[in-house]
């Protein structure tokens, strides 16, 4: 009966959906402010509409209602209930749902928010969140139905449906499948809703984004109005990607956290150009440049937020038959198309209304070098794009399968991402309007110089690699210019003010916190950069197979086999942990690695109390990790391999400087925060007062 | 039914001591045949040439790090072609042959394949010229304001000891947005 209730609930607000976006449009078109004003309140219900379908959904997943179908899909009854709960994004159907709910949660966010001097954005911000929903709910109400069934007909058949086929009885599985053992991890319970939080609150943007086009008001308002919703998405995505490498560091047991997956892939892309919007937005409020191309970077994200949704939770792009026989992926390239073509079709309409307002002053300039890093940022997402989409392409041409893999993408992106990080030490000095050579050289070669320095030091020190010395240095360099800046604009507030230091520094977050918040971010990628150049030129690994007492070397360390034991783990799982002691070369103890291997059971489905098959057993692979600021030792103990006290096989990994990436997370989450944090609008920004050029051919003049 | 992990437990175990003396039983016979043989190639060598190599059954993992049971297979594979000689081309030309291209990191650079390194250069390129063409048509010089900005500006570096043209600018920036 419940699962009745919560399909029809989420019937009832599919249908919400729609009515709103039709209420909308009729709105819009008849100057009818009550059918906008009922579009916005349909829009309201949707989310406690999708709340209480969900919580029913809940319900099912703790209570053992293995007789619906995605219940025992994901949940089985050794799962404790946070996992039960968390299970509810665990799978294709449920993390529809929560993607529906995620997005009618923001939207009922937007409609709340004062209205009076945008009134006329309203119909068609509710237009696309609606839109985007009701998609989404489509798709669990008529594909992808998280409350179907299974049913046994007369023929014990057991058939899967919403509604009772003839002659058939509800069948009640004893037990359920289970959640994928990798899901069961706190980053893989985290790094969904994160992820999907940055991929949903895109959708602002863009909808005020359409919202201005179709309007055809030209000027910046739709930017202001949705800046920090851009920043609170862009970090929700960021840290989404964060979480999710950490959860593949410490799941996965390839010793790595990155390996340019195409589900990888396609939450990153969204963020290339939402970092890329990010930045290209601050041309357009400064200096009223690049309104076309803003346009263009939030509907490109808008539709790589679709196309990422759809391969992280289906994963289907790998294989065009895979493609054909998904239920959900034909729907979703539709939906792909139809938004995008629309929405350049109305771009390509608005052009010549969006043409810039004033002009470069100089190649130099701070707008110049951004247009540069907007262009470095689609480079990058050129190379993602053509290598996810690639393999499909040769097997729809050619009929051959073929990977394309990390070699393929480090070689593509590395002088990408390495032009990037020069143009962080660069932009941030030069001025808004005009800069000349001579006036960065003069501001950068202190830093310069003793970024060479550093880089010698490291030279003689630490490594002769010329690549990695090169990303050594644009790092030092980074850096040095951030504090530079820091240091450069609060001697000048000392001198002016009479501020002392801290106090200057206070101000400049105070007052600037996009700017000095944003500096902050640099500083912390240029940590995380420390990171990924250690695990991509310095990694080694060995393996071996020990008996107990026996040692194996690698690098400054030493690893010697102490014992082995197995037993029941807190989720019924069986553990078989390894105790290893690591020494340094002097023969000093560092401490313990305890790496161990979690096997879950598959499911009792036919209720003998024993699960059905060992073979449907699923290992988990957990490292042994021991973290310092130099590097992290990772060993495994291989699955694949016995494991007795006579004889386990264990990888081991040197990941140096592996650990600064985690640190650079979180000092990029502080960064972000100054950024982003909520405060009052500036009443008095006013930056630029121009005319703006309305659709029907009025103007009117605007304040920014 | 909290037996059932348990018994499951009892059933690996027995598996295990299975494996146990499996493991024991070759771990006592390789020696006698790595003494009558070539020398068995070490776990680092095979992983070296596997890491190179993507799994035939699953999606985007490099068969070193494979915990399939046809991956192992694979990897002993490896160690007996290098057991027997064969070189790391001859290896990964022996995998192209029996699974196809998809074993290789990369497409290898043949007809259709070139695309995958061509195309992205190309693109990227032509949003170089794009940009430049852009940028030089959007540029205006602005001579009055570059000599006026020549003027203003100090001899001294600027880094050393900031100018009031930008204590000016970076309070006029602090301004609007407080």
């Amino acid at each position: 009966m419940l699962a009745e209730i919560g399909y029809g609930i989420l019937v009832v607000a599919f249908v919400t959906a729609i009515y709103s976006v039709a209420a909308a449009v009729y709105g819009d078109r008849t100057r009818s402010a009550g059918a906008v004003e009922s579009a916005r309140r349909a829009m309201l219900l949707l989310w406690p509409l999708i709340t209480l379908s969900a919580a029913m959904l809940i319900y099912l997943l703790i209570s053992n209602h293995f007789e619906v179908t995605f219940v025992y899909e994901v949940t089985s009854r050794s799962m404790p209930t946070y996992l039960r709960i968390t299970a509810w994004w665990g799978g294709q159907a449920g993390s529809l749902v929560f993607w529906s709910w995620l997005m009618a949660a923001f939207a009922l966010l937007v409609m709340l928010r004062k209205w009076d001097r945008d009134r006329e954005f309203l119909p068609w911000v509710i237009i696309v969140t609606s839109v985007t929903t009701a998609f989404f709910l489509g798709l669990v109400v008529f594909v992808e139905n998280p409350f179907s069934r299974y049913w046994q007909t007369s023929t014990g058949e057991i058939v899967t449906s919403m509604f009772s086929p003839a002659n058939a009885a509800v069948f009640y599985p004893a037990d359920g499948r289970g959640l994928n053992p990798l899901l069961r991890h706190p980053g893989m319970i985290f790094h969904p809703p994160m992820l999907y939080l940055g991929f949903v609150s895109f959708v602002i943007p863009f909808a005020f984004a359409i919202a201005a086009l179709v309007t055809g008001r030209s000027d910046d308002r739709w930017i202001r109005l949705t800046r920090r919703w851009t920043l609170w998405a862009w970090l929700f995505l960021s840290f989404g990607l964060v979480l999710g490498s950490r959860w593949a560091y410490d799941v996965l047991g390839w010793g790595g956290f990155w390996g340019w997956d195409p589900v990888e892939i396609a939450a990153l892309m969204p963020w290339l150009t939402g970092t890329a919007f990010l930045h290209s937005v601050m041309i357009q409020e400064k200096r009223g440049l690049l309104k076309q191309w803003n346009m263009l970077l939030i509907i490109l994200t808008y539709a790589l937020v679709i196309f990422g949704t759809f391969l992280t939770r289906s994963g289907v792009l790998s294989s065009v038959h895979a493609f054909a026989q998904s239920a959900i992926g034909p729907a979703f390239f539709a939906f792909i198309g139809i938004t995008f073509i629309t929405s350049i079709a109305l771009l390509i309409y608005r052009w010549p209304e969006l043409r810039s307002e004033t002009e470069l002053k100089s190649m130099l300039s701070r707008e110049a070098l951004f247009l540069l890093n907007n262009l470095l940022f689609m480079s990058v997402l050129v190379v993602c794009f053509w290598g996810v989409i690639f393999p499909l392409i040769s097997e729809l041409v050619t009929g051959q399968k073929v990977t394309v893999g990390p070699p393929f993408y480090n070689r593509a992106t590395a002088p990408l991402f390495a032009s990037l990080m020069l143009l962080m030490g660069i932009a941030p000095l030069s001025a808004w309007g005009i800069s000349s050579i001579r006036t960065l050289g003069r501001l950068m070669w202190k830093s310069i110089a003793l970024a060479l320095l550093i880089t010698a030091f490291l030279f003689v020190t630490y490594t002769r690699n010329a690549l990695a010395l090169i990303g050594l240095f644009l790092v030092a360099f980074v850096l040095l210019i951030t504090l530079q800046e820091f240091s450069r604009a609060a001697r000048a507030r000392m001198r002016a003010q009479g501020e002392s230091f801290f106090t200057a520094l206070w101000t400049l977050f105070g007052r600037d916190p996009r700017r000095y918040g944003g500096y902050i971010i640099h500083i912390s990628m240029m940590l995380m950069a420390i990171g990924l150049l250690g695990i991509n030129f310095f990694q080694t690994e060995t393996q071996g197979t020990l008996a107990v007492g026996d040692s194996i070397s690698l690098g400054d360390y030493r690893v010697q086999y102490k014992s082995i034991a197995q037993f029941m783990g807190p989720d019924n799982q069986q553990v078989t942990r390894a105790v290893l002691d690591v020494y340094d070369t002097k023969g000093a103890f560092l401490g313990e690695l305890h790496p161990r291997i979690d096997l879950y059971f598959g499911a009792d489905t036919n209720g003998d109390g024993f699960p059905d098959s060992e073979e449907s057993a699923q290992p988990m692979t957990i490292p042994g990790q021991r973290a310092t600021l130099r590097d992290d030792l990772y060993v495994i103990l291989l699955p694949w391999e016995s494991t007795s006290p006579a004889a386990a096989s264990f990888k081991i990994y040197m990941n140096p400087l592996v650990n600064w990436l985690w640190i650079g997370s979180l000092v990029f989450l502080l960064g972000i925060l100054i950024a982003a944090w909520p405060r009052r609008e500036a009443g008095s920004a006013p930056v630029r007062v121009r005319s703006v050029q309305r659709s029907d051919g009025s103007q009117s003049s605007t304040t920014d | 039914m909290s037996n059932g992990p348990f018994r499951g437990r009892t059933r690996l175990s027995s598996s295990a001591l299975l494996v146990l003396l499996l493991g024991i039983a070759v771990a006592v016979q390789m020696p006698q045949t790595v003494h009558a043989q070539e020398p068995t190639p070490s776990d680092d060598e095979v992983n070296r040439i596997a890491h190179q190599l993507y799994c035939p059954v699953c999606e985007n993992t490099p068969l070193d790090v494979c915990p399939t049971e046809a991956c192992r297979q694979w990897r002993d594979l490896i160690r007996r072609q290098l057991a027997e000689g064969w070189s790391e081309s001859r290896i990964q030309q022996y995998f192209v042959d029996q699974y196809g291209a998809r074993v290789l990191a990369e497409p290898p650079r043949t007809g259709l394949n070139w695309l995958v390194y061509i195309l992205p250069p190309l693109i990227i390129l032509a949003g170089v010229v794009m940009l430049f063409r852009s940028l030089r048509a959007w540029t205006v010089p602005d001579l009055e304001e570059t000599q006026k900005n020549a003027q203003e500006k100090p001899s001294a570096s600027q880094a050393d000891a900031p100018s009031d043209t930008y204590v000016a600018r970076l309070e006029d920036e602090l301004k609007k947005r407080s």
